[in-house]
């Protein structure tokens, strides 16, 4: 047994060996590459192929990928950071990416500007002037729900260019309420713990009016997290659950997968990832509709995934030959086709099966192009983020509107202090 | 430690020589880390940052532990009268006007209420700087004071159960034992189905008991039940633990011992009191001490149920830890929360201790 | 009077197998209700879930979880990790903490009360709370191999085993197991010239079957079930161990089935080494009739 074992581990251990020499065989020099898709074989097929081709396409360069399950993604980067082991080219989720630049992880990607002017602006990370990261997609939020639903119900069905109002929404949801048909009338998705909370909730504090943080000076959240505007969309937070128009945070995740295809849910705040799902489940009377104008306009998140280049890496310039390589528009539409996410480009979006004009998600690209906004874009978001879902995940349960977002405010501003300011 | 092995030589070359291999590989990859984690909690460290690390000294243990009284006298009218609410109950000032930017007040500048009490006509609230870790503290204590003691008397009664000689006995010893096997990770998903507040197994077992009588309840959703639950789901997955324990304690004490007991006719309790319970004295304590640390350092279940909530009523020490070290980034944080942690645990079991010895 | 006896025997018989399985129902149902739902298609795993049909195999039952499963992760990948590495800490534990306890209890030395509470002590203190300060530190940590000195233990079997081989607990485990034995079957050995060694190898070690058992049944599932510190070591595929894998298989749509598909199969290997020592386990309970 014991023997057996020790011949595992020197053979285990040769391995290594013997690939690191099959791969000096080539004059390339190899590039690694992490990526947050482990687990995914669609995603994998698709990254996959942009690797094999850029391989292909040039003898400089050996690009050699590494997947990573997305849940763990973010931890196993810091870790590797701490540890000195980065490695040439890695993926950022797009808020994430000044916090990453800032550390020291990241350095500015050499792409001639002029190259993506016309990317939808979601998939362009700048940070303190510079262009740091790049994505293949966007990402949208919609109010999901069923033409029928609301026809049944005598509800405005809202467009882009005139979307329901605070009054409008609110009323739409009492007298779903009252139908009695449904568990609950509207799911914003709180089963979904973590980044969903800023990236879906946040733009409805900013329509409110309100931010997590002061975006002039980056330096404060005291008047925008806790203002009487954020205090507003606050009481109107606790409404939802106290009115039982929405399921709370106990909500279970296969709920939220399910509920509205079930008729558990009225309407479902979700993004465009699940769309493909809902045009399976309901046909030509699904409906895609833009967020509510709760006083300052409809706003929806942006940025997703993206691609960038470690401070480490002694080629940035065969990393960044990748990203401008990968950022073609077939491989937009090809994850696009593939996945449902939003090309960033208006040709790919023409080439691609979901978005082209006419077709069924063609109003998320619209969303992405004129609602969209940034997470703010600060180091600190990283924890600003942590402090603001658990404020909204107090609220729901019920706690002080005021004192909670005080509180929230307080400890993003102490973070900041304790950061001299995050370099702005 | 052993107090007759006086009755030995020295022997320290040969003393060494068995301990130190197990000794120093915990010197090196224990205690040494800890030490690291002892000096960021005096500094500013934090877990990525371009800017310098400095010395700030207890700050980090100012900022966890500071705690304030602030005795608020009702609001009054104009003409000095108390305000009554509707209901009859007096009103207060908040008390965010004493502590933001209350240049009266700035001993409690940033400070949150912990809680409150009413107190003659007057409220009086206990103040702290970090309220959420003050929760987190007595969660975690109130989860060590009914985890340990109810899982270990539910294991003795269980490893008792299995110790007899009875048909297919291995099947059932297998079966208790199963819930320790599995992960507690992979139990917190599963038990997540079974607390479920809308179609769980538990509330639809409870429903269909009680004709329906039962409403169902949010098991974690709701702060009255969340602890409570965890409590519940933690002790099922490690009793089988425990109760291999004190099974293989069970089998040190000789047979000869209950046959003498048999012999003059002792009752069942009588030999557990007088034969089984001095028997497992050394188990006991090994039983005690691997519970309260295991209870002390709850973690994945709040990771994989609530992540602390609803209302903070399942922040634990240990999850704070984390979610300020690595979530927030605030290594130095994170590292005083871990140290508060170890000091609390040390006194209490040289408390412990203490009082174990003056009883002898 | 005889016959009531027999009767009287045989409720008490029914009485007890009862009350066993009862309890057994409580400590096996979710389990049950994992391996059902693996051979479930997801919609209907859920719908399940709202009545005892959770734990019956009834509907639309099939295998396809698992192919599904082996497609989206390399699972004999992970269980081989994981148990390679379970196999070499559980052995080299089970050594060095007996005989770091052998010391503790048998031997008198300086600096022995010191080191038994250091020892006591680290019971204190949770691995996640020294996990960023240990990294920092593997991540510089020579190496002398067959390729020579390395420096740096990311990425490699070593680092998932090596910190984890002496622990408090095993240790305590071990002592309080050897305060229980004879002491004159150890004062006669020397009596008559053993060495310490042989004290411990040919007499100690005999009669510690159920503390071995127990220690290692511990020590594999805290190794089976690492997961914090593989993510912080392993940023290669290829030595990931099953917790790690299992992030996998939530994705934003998460297939319930294949989860629960994977949740049984790594579940597997740590059954067949419970049941494999329990077999040793009451073996050893026989050779226990020399103590007292």
């Amino acid at each position: 047994m014991k023997t057996k074992i020790m011949k595992n581990v020197l053979l285990a251990s040769t391995i290594p060996l013997l690939s690191l020499g099959s791969i000096n065989g080539f004059a390339a020099t190899e590039l690694s590459l992490w990526y947050h898709g482990a687990g995914n074989p669609v995603e994998a097929k698709i990254i996959d192929q942009i690797v094999g081709d850029f391989n292909a396409s040039q003898s400089n360069w050996k690009v050699a990928l590494q997947s990573f399950p997305q849940e763990s993604y973010n931890d196993s980067v810091i870790a590797a950071a701490l540890a000195g082991n980065l490695p040439d080219i890695l993926d950022v989720d797009g808020p994430v990416m000044p916090n990453w630049a800032w550390a020291g992880y990241l350095q500015p990607l050499n792409i001639n500007s002029a190259a993506i002017e016309d990317f939808l602006p979601g998939t362009k990370g700048y940070w303190d002037g510079q262009l740091y990261s790049l994505g293949l997609w966007d990402a949208a939020v919609a109010m999901i729900t069923r033409k029928s639903t609301l026809v049944e119900a005598n509800i405005r069905i809202p467009t882009l260019a005139q979307p329901w109002t605070l009054t409008e929404f609110n009323a739409a949801l009492a007298t779903l309420k009252q139908t009695g048909k449904y568990d609950y009338p509207f799911d914003p998705g709180l089963a979904w713990k973590g980044e969903w909370f800023p990236y879906a909730f946040s733009p409805f504090l900013q329509s409110f009016g309100g931010d997590i943080i002061d975006r002039e000076s980056y330096q404060t959240a005291e008047g925008v997290l806790n203002g009487d505007e954020a205090i507003a969309f606050g009481e109107w937070w606790q409404m939802l659950f106290q009115k039982g128009y929405s399921p709370g945070n106990s909500q279970d995740s296969a709920d939220r997968e399910t509920g509205l295809v079930e008729g558990k849910y009225a309407i479902q705040w979700n993004g465009n990832w699940t769309a493909l799902n809902m045009l399976k489940a309901f046909g030509d009377d699904v409906l895609f509709l833009p967020a509510p104008d709760f006083g300052h306009g409809p706003k929806i998140g942006a940025a997703s995934w993206q691609f960038g280049v470690s401070a480490s890496t002694s080629y940035p310039q065969g990393a960044a030959d990748f990203i401008q390589f990968a950022t073609q528009d077939r491989y937009m539409t090809a994850f696009s086709d593939a996945i449902g996410l939003i090309p960033p480009t208006k040709t790919a979006a023409a080439a691609s099966e979901h978005y082209r004009q006419g077709a069924p998600m063609a109003t998320f690209f619209e969303l992405s192009a004129q609602q969209a906004v940034l997470r703010p874009v600060t180091p600190g978001y990283v924890v600003a983020a942590k402090v603001f879902e658990k404020a909204l995940a107090d609220i729901a349960d019920g706690a002080d509107v005021v004192d909670t977002l005080d509180n929230a405010a307080d400890e993003i501003n102490q973070d900041i202090r304790r950061n001299l300011g995050y370099g702005h | 430690m052993q107090k007759n092995s006086s009755s030995l030589t020295q022997h320290n070359r040969s003393g060494w020589l068995f301990a130190l291999p197990g000794f120093g590989l915990m010197m090196l990859f224990i205690v040494v880390p800890f030490v690291f984690a002892i000096v960021f909690s005096m500094t500013n460290q934090r877990l990525i940052s371009p800017n310098p690390t400095q010395f700030v000294g207890f700050e980090n243990y100012r900022q966890l532990l500071s705690v304030n009284l602030l005795v608020l006298d009702p609001v009054s009218t104009e003409t000095g009268e108390l305000k009554q609410n509707t209901d009859g109950t007096l009103t207060y000032p908040r008390i965010r006007t004493f502590t933001r930017n209350n240049p009266n007040y700035p001993h409690l500048q940033g400070m949150k209420e912990w809680f409150s009490w009413q107190w003659q006509d007057k409220q009086v609230a206990i103040l702290a700087s970090d309220p959420v870790f003050m929760k987190a503290v007595v969660n975690t204590f109130l989860f060590v004071m009914v985890v340990a003691p109810l899982q270990g008397a539910f294991a003795l009664a269980l490893a008792l159960l299995i110790n007899q000689r009875l048909k297919g006995i291995n099947v059932y010893r297998a079966i208790y034992f199963m819930p320790v096997v599995v992960s507690i990770v992979v139990v917190s998903i599963l038990w997540r189905f079974i607390y479920d507040g809308q179609n769980g197994l538990l509330n639809n077992l409870l429903h269909s008991v009680s004709f329906g009588h039962l409403a169902p309840v949010d098991w974690l959703g709701n702060p009255d039940t969340a602890l409570g639950s965890i409590m519940a789901m933690s002790i099922w997955q490690a009793v089988g633990f425990h109760m291999v324990i004190w099974l293989s304690g069970l089998q040190t004490i000789s047979p000869t011992l209950y046959e003498a007991a048999k012999i003059e006719g002792a009752s069942g309790w009588q030999t557990f009191r007088y034969v089984t319970w001095p028997g497992l004295k050394n188990t006991a304590v090994l039983v005690l001490i691997v519970i309260t640390m295991q209870a002390f350092a709850l973690f994945a279940q709040i990771d994989v149920m609530t992540n602390g909530g609803p209302l903070d009523s399942t922040q634990t020490i240990v999850f704070q830890a984390v979610e300020r070290g690595y979530g927030k980034q605030d290594i130095s944080g994170g590292s005083a929360i871990s140290v508060v942690l170890f000091v609390i645990v040390l006194s209490i079991s040289l408390l412990q201790r203490h009082f174990t010895r003056e009883k002898k | 009077m005889s016959h009531s006896s027999v009767d009287h025997h045989r409720l008490r018989l029914v009485v007890r197998y009862t009350l066993l399985s009862l309890i057994a129902l409580m400590f096996i149902f979710p389990l049950v209700f994992m391996l059902v739902s693996s051979l479930k298609p997801d919609h209907q795993l859920l719908a399940d879930t709202a009545s005892l049909r959770a734990f019956l195999p009834v509907g639309d039952i099939s295998l396809s979880n698992y192919d599904k499963a082996f497609e989206r992760a390399p699972i004999f990948l992970f269980m081989f990790n994981s148990l390679l590495v379970t196999a070499v800490t559980v052995v080299l534990s089970l050594l060095l903490c007996s005989m770091a306890g052998f010391s503790f209890v048998y031997l008198n030395w300086r600096g022995k009360q010191l080191a038994f509470s250091i020892i006591l002590a680290t019971l204190i203190v949770p691995f996640e709370t020294i996990a960023i300060p240990m990294l920092l530190m593997v991540s510089k940590l020579p190496w002398l191999g067959l390729e020579g000195l390395t420096w740096g233990w990311l990425n490699t079997y070593r680092v998932q085993i090596v910190p984890f081989i002496a622990d408090g607990l095993t240790i305590f485990l071990f002592t309080q197991y050897f305060k229980d034995l004879p002491r004159e079957l150890i004062e006669a050995a020397r009596v008559e010239g053993s060495s310490w060694w042989q004290v411990y190898w040919r007499i100690v070690m005999p009669l510690s079957g159920p503390v071995i058992a127990t220690a290692a049944i511990l020590k594999f599932l805290v190794m089976y079930n690492q997961y914090l510190w593989p993510i912080m070591v392993t940023q290669q595929e290829q030595y990931r161990p099953v917790l790690v894998g299992l992030q996998y298989f939530f994705q934003l749509n998460t297939a319930w089935g294949e989860v629960m598909a994977y949740l049984t199969l790594i579940t597997m290997p740590v059954l067949a080494f419970y049941l494999v020592l329990q077999r040793a386990f009451i073996a050893s309970i026989a050779s226990t009739g020399v103590k007292g």
